[in-house]
């Protein structure tokens, strides 16, 4: 903490360990009356001497962040972390409310549990969520993925070479992305069966044109000169697209696998509410949520959230890797 | 195979008796369908350039001269009329990799270091990987980019990024240069340095250049010939031969005869009514 | 020789529109379509040839024509999915659970119920994290985030929980509908808000323009264009979520609970049918923004 303060002019120093201080008691503070939340005195009704504490701590937090939003950093790592320590506060408040509201009212677990219980859920029922992890997530969402993105490309290289076809599919793709095509899912589960093979089909579907769309405006990225220079080498078709436009088209192509990454497990999961064998991260939350067991089904859903952020930071680090040459990521570069 | 078409561009041999025309154009007409009816880009252009001519294409917006350009280098079709590069079609003479093209932007590829900027023609005509490496340093040490190979375009200054592209264009050693206000985006700082070095380069290489651009002084300074073009149709009103000493100086400038031939230029632009609208 | 003449051009002209026809979009569009139809038609038969409700020991062609007319096919013909459409809807009266008008209009009104809470808060949210420093920096990544991760999986607790308190119908679903399309219109309206250039920026501050002018005389009018992609993604994923909150607990009513009823008892014919009504419910409603995008901005003076 001091190592953030340090380059900094005395001062603004000050003012930046001033702050430090207050935001590590207001954190702490949070801390000690989530934990005081769980007391027999306080659970279920707590006293007004409570909520005038957390209302406080509240407020503390809100003039924290105000404050740190104001620390006079430019940029370096100091303002980096800023940048972090900024909304990791404002969701630490958020739980910590969250947290508090449900315990200090008592709360019905059925309506709304506590981040804890969901927490402690999480720790005792790993065997399961792992289970269900890898049916939706391993079986369905990355094999559905990879092959829907594929075949999107696929498509769109073919398209490309055949513009009769381009013209008559771009449409189509842009049309068919504003459908719910999520109502295939009882579809495959039909035809396919109730295990991960249906669930593959419909993120395959899902997936499949935006894949379509984003490639095909990727392939038409590449600037007229840059292409005029591959025509004034005499360059063929393969040549210009191996060495052009599908460099070009690369940013495109990992906007739709972003995309794409958020569908898939979209669609594995509202899936699984057609139809599963008894696992699933989808079948899951549809049983639990029938059987009021909230809890459970929150558990489900951080794993959800966690697997997609992790999912997409993956593909987000993949594409900083290969499109490190693009305006948005140039600055560090070339810094 | 490419590699020895690229090598052996007609005339090359050529003595300066038997000198024959490398540009040959004939009533050369092209006109654009637009939405807004038909736009006369150029109309019954008559050319001969013969080799070792260092010939600028000079104008305003609109005249043409980017469209002959891009005629005889094949990245565009005339409606009718004819036009010869090295005795070929411009189709042929593109399909044989016998000019090389600089454009308005640099061009580069954002994803490629300067030197594999340099090299992406020669590994696209086939020449093998020591030969590409060797050439890109001469190339490079030609427009004293000397050091820059690893850099990415994105990180160099925009002059240094044009002369990047000119080392691209020399590459594979075409006989041919296509230059399309290759200055145009740059400060003038920057431009009248990268003149000097031009003329230095044509001087050492002997290599046929069109040149087109916006600039009077930089036209004076740079060629043997000067073609005045007008727009609305886009035709040639004036060719101006500009019979300099060989060996320029940016002090030149203030001549009397470089302010003569100058004066004849924006005379020929002024009749062409180009500036009237 | 004249004849000659006279049909040279012609047949050019004639090549001309060809060449115009199949350069143009909508025939391209089209023949991709029938192509996808008669794909289908195809696939009919060998998809349900397998199906015990086909007839057996009967020629050929009497097997052939079954399988186009069977009750509950693998996969029904496209012209048995138009035939119950039009049963549905114009065959059926309009207040009968057995009108997809009906089921229709169930997910329609919590569809734009939602969208339109969800668009306003939206907004509301976007305005609010432009012009408050911290709220920037504390929501927005928050919100960012949101988008990698399948929010939609919330849709059954919203459903039960509001249901347990007594809250059902409408209102829960238009609730899914609003938290999902509120992200997207977030994003794009700070997009939009923030879409002017400094020069532009420079120029309220040459005038000491205050803060609201500022937003309402550059600011606003720059965020139309985003607001306008974002409401038409906002209204697609307003009704998934629409259909989507019909599915956890069975609910009788809406498209949602076509599908899963359909889905239920195997009729294929109900699962398509409801499948096409909503594709045509989002297409009206994607094609109704697009509409009032285009007279706006033509109010505002973009070039048509």
């Amino acid at each position: 903490m001091s190592a953030v303060a340090a380059p900094l002019a005395p001062p603004a120093a000050s003012i930046t360990a001033r702050t430090l201080v207050a935001t590590a008691a207001t954190v702490a503070g949070m801390a000690a009356v989530a934990t005081l939340a769980h007391r027999p005195g306080v659970a279920g009704n707590a006293p007004v001497w409570f909520w005038a504490l957390v209302v406080a701590l509240w407020i503390a937090a809100w003039g924290v962040n105000d404050r740190l939003t104001r620390l006079p950093l430019a940029s370096g790592p100091s303002a980096r972390a800023r940048d972090v320590a900024v909304p990791v506060l404002f969701g630490l408040t958020c739980f910590f409310l969250w947290e508090v509201v449900c315990l200090g009212f008592g709360v019905p677990t059925v309506l709304m549990p506590p981040p804890s219980a969901i927490l402690a859920k999480l720790a005792v029922s790993q065997a399961t969520l792992v289970a269900d992890f890898r049916q939706t997530f391993v079986r369905s969402v990355v094999p559905g993925w990879l092959l829907g993105s594929a075949l999107g490309f696929a498509v769109a290289l073919l398209a490309d070479r055949v513009p009769f076809l381009r013209r008559g599919l771009l449409p189509l793709g842009n049309f068919v992305s504003a459908l719910p095509v999520i109502g295939i899912a009882p579809i495959m589960v039909m035809w396919f069966g109730f295990d991960w093979h249906s669930k593959v089909a419909v993120v395959v579907v899902m997936t499949f044109f935006p894949m379509l769309v984003n490639t095909v405006a990727g392939l038409e990225a590449a600037g007229r000169l840059e292409r005029d220079l591959m025509r004034s080498y005499a360059a063929s078709w393969g040549t210009t697209l191996l060495k052009l436009r599908l460099p070009a088209a690369l940013p495109f192509v990992f906007n739709g696998l972003k995309i794409n990454s958020t569908l898939a497990l979209i669609g594995a999961i509202v899936a699984e509410f057609f139809g599963t064998p008894i696992v699933g991260m989808g079948f899951r939350i549809s049983t639990e949520v029938g059987r009021m067991q909230l809890d459970m089904v929150w558990a489900e859903i951080v794993v959800a959230a966690v697997a997609g952020t992790l999912f997409y930071g993956l593909i987000a680090m993949a594409e900083r890797a290969a499109t490190f040459w693009h305006p948005s990521y140039r600055r560090r570069r070339a810094a | 195979m490419t590699v020895t078409t690229v090598a052996q561009a007609p005339g090359q041999d050529a003595g300066l008796a038997s000198r024959r025309p490398v540009i040959a154009v004939e009533g050369l007409s092209l006109t654009f369908d637009t939405a807004d009816g038909p736009v006369y880009a150029l109309s019954n252009v008559d050319l001969t350039v013969e080799e070792g001519e260092f010939v600028s294409f000079i104008g305003p917006s609109g005249c043409g001269k980017t469209t002959l350009l891009r005629v005889l280098a094949d990245l565009e079709s005339a409606t009718s009329g004819s036009a010869r590069v090295n005795g070929v079609s411009p189709e042929e003479a593109r399909l044989g990799r016998q000019y090389g093209y600089v454009f308005q932007a640099p061009a580069l590829y954002p994803w490629r270091t300067v030197e594999k900027n340099v090299t992406l023609p020669l590994e696209i005509m086939g020449y093998p990987a020591s030969e590409r490496r060797e050439r890109a340093k001469r190339n490079l040490e030609l427009v004293n980019l000397t050091g820059f190979e690893g850099k990415y375009p994105w990180q160099l200054s925009g002059g240094m990024q044009q002369r990047a592209s000119i080392a691209r264009a020399l590459s594979f050693d075409p006989k041919l240069l296509f230059m399309d206000e290759p200055f145009g985006a740059l400060d003038e700082i920057v431009r009248d340095k990268l003149n000097d070095q031009l003329l230095a380069l044509w001087r050492k290489t002997g290599k046929t250049v069109l040149f087109v651009t916006h600039s009077i002084p930089e036209a004076v300074y740079l060629s043997t010939r000067i073609v005045v073009m007008s727009p609305r149709p886009g035709r040639i009103i004036d060719t101006i031969d500009c019979n300099l000493p060989a060996h320029r100086t940016l002090d030149m400038r203030e001549t009397p005869e470089f302010l003569a031939i100058a004066q004849r230029v924006r005379d020929g632009l002024r009749a062409g009514h180009s500036y009237d609208d | 020789m004249t004849t000659e003449a006279l049909a040279l051009p012609r047949s050019r002209a004639g090549g001309r529109i060809a060449a115009g026809i199949a350069q143009s979009k909508a025939v391209a569009v089209l023949a991709i379509v029938a192509l996808i139809v008669l794909a289908w038609y195809a696939a009919v038969y060998p998809m349900n040839a397998d199906l015990p409700s086909m007839p057996k020991e009967v020629p050929f062609a009497e097997r052939f024509a079954a399988a186009y007319a069977l009750d509950r096919p693998v996969l029904p013909a496209p012209h048995q999915v138009i035939a119950e459409l039009w049963k549905t809807t114009v065959e059926t009266r309009a207040t009968s659970p057995r009108s997809l008008l009906f089921h229709g209009w169930v997910t329609l009104s919590s569809t734009l119920v939602g969208f339109a809470l969800g668009s306003l808060l939206g907004i509301v949210l976007a305005i609010g994290i432009v012009s408050v420093k911290p709220l920037e920096k504390s929501l927005l990544p928050w919100i960012i985030a949101s988008q990698t991760i399948p929010i939609l999986a919330v849709a059954p607790i919203v459903i039960v929980v509001l249901g347990s308190i007594g809250l059902t119908g409408l209102v829960p679903k238009a609730i899914i509908s609003m938290y999902l399309c509120f992200f997207p219109v977030t994003i794009g309206m700070v997009k939009g808000f923030t879409s002017p250039d400094t020069m532009q920026l420079d120029l309220m501050r040459t005038y000491s323009a205050s803060g609201l002018q500022t937003f309402a005389k550059l600011r606003w009018p720059a965020s139309v264009p985003f607001l306008f992609a974002s409401l038409k993604v906002a209204v697609a994923i307003s009704l998934v979520g629409a259909i989507v909150g019909e599915l956890p607990t069975g609910a009788q009513a809406g498209l949602g609970a076509r599908l899963l009823s359909g889905s239920y008892y195997g009729q294929t014919v109900q699962i398509w049918s409801a499948l096409f009504a909503s594709s045509i419910l989002a297409s009206g409603l994607v094609l109704a923004v697009a509409l009032i995008e285009r007279v706006t901005m033509r109010l505002m003076g973009a070039r048509p």
